[in-house]
Formats: structure tokens, C-alpha cells, sequence
């Protein structure tokens, strides 16, 4: 077993990039995330890996989609203005299926906004963010660890679908240390050769064509039913959630990433008061655990969603169970203040009561 | 006595034998068969990786029987500098418009170019943006009238033509830039030429190759295909003049 490690949860994302075979990376700086370049600059070229910090975050997406299209695992990282720059980028990944890893280390907006961390981007990450009406896979960690774990399942279930691949993390999650468990990466067995991409020294056989220009009379009705088909068996197969004192609860607390870390312990507060509270968190946001949300309300409990934003996940819990009262407590993120648990459980409190 | 024939004109093995989309007197298509005899010559066309871009060259991969990545409009020398570092060993082109290269994909270009990226790029100047139905490109010239510039270019308002194979030249990175054109048969020759120094380039190493092609596009300028030829000569050439800037 490797040696426990003393980490941020940025370096966490980047040694689980490596560990998972990604020699290729393209960024731009932005706060808070660029630990996550400063440590692949420092070590892939000792895996004889490239990077290269490009001169946009637009020129480091397409260069990720070069790099896919010739069948590398590769990734680009950012932080929220920056991701809204690659979002064309991502839209023609989304559309010619070529898989990659996108992480975002979230900060508050709109414009400029501010560093703190934020959950602000949930819509733009998990709704498609570019244009077309695609979607990507999208992870929130919750920890250092998942910061690690995570970033090897994005490759993995990008590969598996040719659907490109988020994490959807925050300044909270990117910039604080915890222990990290460093292990080795072992491809799952029935991931595919990349054949449909430019790999090898020359052709083989037939023209290889990445693209997703489609004219011909059906064809993108076509190539778009065939994207979404992909998406229905995520929703069926890649969904991933955790459930905290879900048996009994009364009131199910939901959140994601940071918030969820302060929701658990809020959680952990009310049940000390004897209250009947359960957490749900949704660890991948794209599939969403709809399911989980239907199972978790079948005697029509009430849920109570936790976010760092005005509300957004919110929306989706509320398509997922219909009928049932889904209230929401959040707030955009200012001057480095964020929710403590004391704030949620007089949440939980005022609405267990209820 | 008998006389063998001799075959002295085929069409490139890099080409495929399909009927291509362009109009009549494109030129877009005479520079389509001079990047591909210039395949055919260092017998790289299993190798190759071609980018399209966003324009009237979009269908690269249905003209060229070789591998292609399509990239958004503007973008392909990023896309080309992801593929190129996979592939070290492959030759890798774009081949872009004047939209493409010159107004949306100047960042990228510029930056391609001055990381010395090993890639040969064919850059198609026809003073117009073609698919989009011939509105104002950087290129347009002093006072040409499109759709957008109804009036004729305004450059104390709209700006002159941006010279790419000069500009890209102060580049360090660049090993290679070149202005031709297609307009008549020595000049056709001579585009061949540059065109195979330019894959040359990045076969030896060398860094990034550029060539600028002035070509016509008799839709977009309202002119006959032979009119749109002769403009080439008498209206581009002297505004931008043909050579080799570096290498
Ligand atoms: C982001 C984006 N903006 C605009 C367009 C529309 N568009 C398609 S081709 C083109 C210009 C093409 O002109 P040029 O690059 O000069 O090539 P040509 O067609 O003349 O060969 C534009 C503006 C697009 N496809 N994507
Ligand atoms: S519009 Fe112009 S550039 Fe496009 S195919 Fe026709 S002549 Fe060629």
C-alpha cells in the first residue's frame, strides 16, 4: 500500500489524472484552480507526457479535442469564466464523441464575480453548457479523496461513452488538504480500443473522419437520437450517490460537493437532537440520481436542498419527484463566507417542525 | 511503327474521385490538388492528418483519402497542436480561410506559430467570407464592396487587409512562410513548389510552415470565373505580393 499524502484537493485531481494515464494537458491560469497545471508541469514530462500552457482557454479545449481525436486521454482544468470559454469547444467534443476530462474548480459569478468558491455552475455543467442540447458526464467530489477517485472514474466513463467528462468541484473542495489513500489505476477490463480515432502511426485501413457536421437528409436527427440514447443508459447504469441515516428519515437533507460536507454535518447535529434527518448526495450530477430521490420520498417525506447559489440542483430534485415538497436554503457565496452547519440546522429545524 | 501512350496527368492518389462542391472557377479546388500532389510527392497521404476548418473547405475529409479532424471555426491550429503532439511522427496540416485564420482564429494562429508547432498550414485568402455569403473578411481590400461593406471597406473605420505571411514571418517560431497564388500556369507551378517546401519543413523538423494562397471566389465577388481570375492579378497580387518571407 503507498503512503498516506498530505494534499490539496487540486493536486489530488492532477495525481489521479496521472495515475490514470493522461499524459496530455492543455490550460490556462485562473484562480483556484491552477495547482492542478503548477504539478502536471512538474511532473508529466517525467512521464515523458506533454503540456502546454496555451494562450486561452479556448485554444487549451480544442487542443484537448486534437489530442481525443487521436485517441489520447488528455484533460484540460479551469475555473469558472474559463469554462465558459471552452463551452464551444466542449459542444463540438460533445458532438464529434471524443471523451476528455474538463475540471472545473467553480468561483462565484456572474462576469468576474469574485474567488470564493460557488456552486453557481451547476446549470452550465450539467444542462450542456454549449449549444446543441448535449450533455456531459458530470462528478462533484466531496473530499480530497474523491478529488482523486473521481478524476480516474471521469477518464474511465468518458472513454467508455465517448462523452466528455467533468469534475464540478469549488474553491473549498480544490484549495483545502486532507489525507489523501494514493492508489494504482487498473483500466476496467472491457473499455475498448479507441478504434474510431486517429491512433497509430498511419491508417490501417479506412479514412478516419472525427467531426460533427452532419448534412445529409437525417443524419443529425440521427447522430442526435444516437447521443441521447448514450445518455438514457448512463441515467440507467453510471448513476452515483451517497446516502447518510436515509432508513428512517423524516426530512431528507440533499446537497453536493462542499455544501454537502456542511449539510452532513448539519445532519449529524439534528439527529443529536433527536430529529429524523437523512442525507442524500449526489455524487455524479449528470446522470442524476433521480431514482435514489424517488426511493428516499416513497411515504412522501420532505426534502430540503442545500446549495452555494440561488438555487439550481434544486430544479432537478423537484423534476425527480413530483408531487413531493422540495425546499431550498442557499446562498451565492460573498466575501469568503460560507453556510456553517449551525445555519443549516436551524434550516433543518424550522423545517422538521413544519 | 507504334506509339505508346504515354500518362502524363492523373488525378492525385490523395484526392478522391468525387465531384467536389465548389462553383465554378473556385479556387479552393486547384489548391485542394496542389496540397495533395504535394502527399502524393513525399508519399505521406497514410500518414497525414489533415484539420478542417470552418468555411468552404469544410468538407476536407470528403475531397482528401486521408485521416481528418474537423475543428470549430477559427480553432484548427489549436486542434492541429493537440493532434501533433500525439503524433510526433505524423504530418499534420490545417488548411483555413481568411475568416478562419485571419479574424476568429488570429489567437490561435499567432500562437501556433510562435510555439514553432511542427505543422504546415495552407491558408486560403479569397478576400471574402465565402460560405457565409461573402461578407467583409480582414482581407477585404481598400474599398471592395460585400455584403457588409455595401459602400466599399471604409479602413479609417473597418481597417485595412492584414498581410498574414508577412506578419506570421517576424515570428521566431515560424521556419517557413510563403505568399503564391493560383491564377496562372507559372504561378500554379511555383504554388506547387512552395507548397512541397512547406510539408518539406515539418518532414525535416524544421517548425511551422506557412502558405498564404490567393485564390478567387467568383460567387461571393459577383464576377465571372475568368473575370474573378483576372482580378487576382491586377487587384490582389499588387496588394500582396507573392514570394517567400522566411525560410
Ligand atoms: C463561431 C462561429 N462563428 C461564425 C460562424 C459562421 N461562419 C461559417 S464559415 C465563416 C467564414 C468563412 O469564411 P472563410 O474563413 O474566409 O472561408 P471561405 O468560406 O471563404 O473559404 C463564418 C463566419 C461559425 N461557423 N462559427
Ligand atoms: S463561395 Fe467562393 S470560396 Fe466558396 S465555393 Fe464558391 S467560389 Fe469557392
Amino acid at each position: 500500500m503507498t503512503k498516506r499524502l498530505f494534499v490539496k484537493g487540486n493536486e489530488a485531481v492532477a495525481m489521479g489524472a496521472l495515475e490514470a494515464g493522461c499524459r496530455y494537458y492543455f490550460g490556462y491560469p485562473i484562480t483556484p484552480q491552477s495547482d492542478i497545471p503548477e504539478y502536471i508541469s512538474r511532473e508529466l514530462p517525467k512521464l515523458g507526457g506533454e503540456f502546454i500552457q496555451a494562450e486561452s482557454e479556448i485554444a487549451s479545449i480544442n487542443m484537448l479535442l486534437g489530442a481525443s481525436a487521436c485517441g489520447a486521454r488528455a484533460m484540460t482544468s479551469s475555473s469558472s469564466p474559463g469554462i465558459s470559454l471552452k463551452q464551444e469547444g466542449v459542444s463540438y467534443m460533445a458532438g464529434s464523441e471524443c471523451p476528455g476530462l474538463i475540471v472545473n474548480i467553480c468561483r462565484s459569478g456572474p462576469g468576474l464575480g469574485g474567488i470564493d468558491a460557488s456552486q453557481a455552475d451547476y446549470f452550465q455543467a450539467t444542462k450542456g453548457g454549449g449549444h446543441g442540447g448535449y450533455h456531459i458526464i458530470v462528478l462533484a467530489p466531496a473530499s480530497v479523496q474523491e478529488m482523486y477517485d473521481l478524476t480516474m472514474l471521469a477518464f474511465d466513463l468518458s472513454d467508455r461513452y465517448r462523452v466528455p467528462a467533468m469534475i464540478l468541484a469549488d474553491a473549498v473542495i480544490g484549495q483545502m488538504k486532507e489525507a489523501l489513500q494514493p492508489h494504482p489505476y487498473t483500466a476496467p477490463a472491457d473499455l475498448e480500443p479507441k478504434n474510431w480515432a486517429l491512433i497509430g502511426e498511419g491508417r490501417a485501413g479506412e479514412q478516419k473522419i472525427v467531426k460533427s457536421l452532419y448534412l445529409g437528409d437525417g443524419e443529425l436527427e440521427a447522430h442526435n437520437n444516437k447521443l441521447h440514447a448514450k445518455y438514457a443508459v448512463m441515467q440507467e447504469k453510471e448513476v452515483r450517490y451517497e446516502t447518510v441515516a436515509l432508513a428512517d428519515a423524516q426530512l431528507i437533507v440533499t446537497a453536493y460537493g462542499s455544501t454537502a460536507r456542511i449539510a452532513k454535518t448539519a445532519v449529524r447535529l439534528a439527529r443529536e437532537e433527536g430529529m429524523k434527518v437523512g442525507l442524500l448526495r449526489p455524487i455524479s450530477l449528470f446522470p442524476f440520481p433521480k431514482a435514489a430521490y424517488r426511493q428516499a420520498t416513497q411515504q412522501g417525506q420532505r426534502i430540503l436542498c442545500f446549495e452555494l447559489n440561488n438555487g439550481q440542483m434544486v430544479d432537478d430534485v423537484r423534476l425527480a419527484v413530483p408531487g413531493i415538497e422540495v425546499d431550498f436554503y442557499g446562498r451565492p457565496p460573498g466575501a469568503g463566507s460560507l453556510p456553517t452547519p449551525e445555519e443549516f440546522l436551524a434550516q433543518i429545524r424550522s423545517r422538521y417542525e413544519a | 511503327m507504334t506509339t505508346e501512350m504515354k500518362k502524363v496527368f492523373s488525378r492525385p492518389e490523395s484526392l478522391k474521385d468525387v465531384q467536389t462542391h465548389f462553383c465554378p472557377g473556385c479556387q479552393h479546388g486547384t489548391t485542394h490538388r496542389l496540397v495533395a500532389e504535394a502527399m502524393d510527392h513525399f508519399g505521406i497521404k497514410d500518414q497525414t492528418i489533415g484539420v478542417a476548418s470552418v468555411g468552404c473547405s469544410v468538407f476536407l475529409y470528403g475531397y482528401f483519402d486521408i485521416d481528418v479532424i474537423e475543428a470549430p471555426h477559427g480553432r484548427a491550429p489549436a486542434v492541429a497542436t493537440g493532434a501533433k503532439r500525439v503524433h510526433p511522427n505524423r504530418p499534420v496540416f490545417t488548411y483555413q480561410g481568411d475568416g478562419d485564420l485571419a479574424a476568429i482564429g488570429t489567437s490561435e494562429i499567432i500562437h501556433a506559430a510562435n510555439r514553432g508547432e511542427h505543422l504546415t498550414v495552407i491558408f486560403v485568402n479569397n478576400t471574402t467570407y465565402g460560405m457565409t455569403g461573402g461578407q467583409m473578411a480582414p482581407t477585404t481590400m481598400p474599398g471592395q464592396t460585400t455584403s457588409t461593406t455595401p459602400y466599399g471597406r471604409d479602413v479609417t473605420k473597418a481597417g485595412y487587409p492584414i498581410k498574414m505571411a508577412e506578419l506570421l514571418s517576424g515570428l521566431e517560431g515560424v521556419a517557413y512562410s510563403a505568399r503564391v497564388a493560383v491564377d496562372t500556369p507559372k504561378h500554379v507551378l511555383q504554388a506547387a513548389k512552395v507548397i512541397r517546401r512547406a510539408f518539406q519543413t515539418q518532414l525535416d523538423g524544421k517548425g511551422f510552415a506557412f502558405v498564404e494562397v490567393l485564390a478567387a471566389c467568383p460567387t461571393n465577388w459577383g464576377m465571372s470565373p475568368l473575370q474573378a481570375n483576372e482580378r487576382v492579378g491586377n487587384e490582389m497580387i499588387p496588394y500582396f505580393p507573392l514570394g517567400e518571407y522566411k525560410g
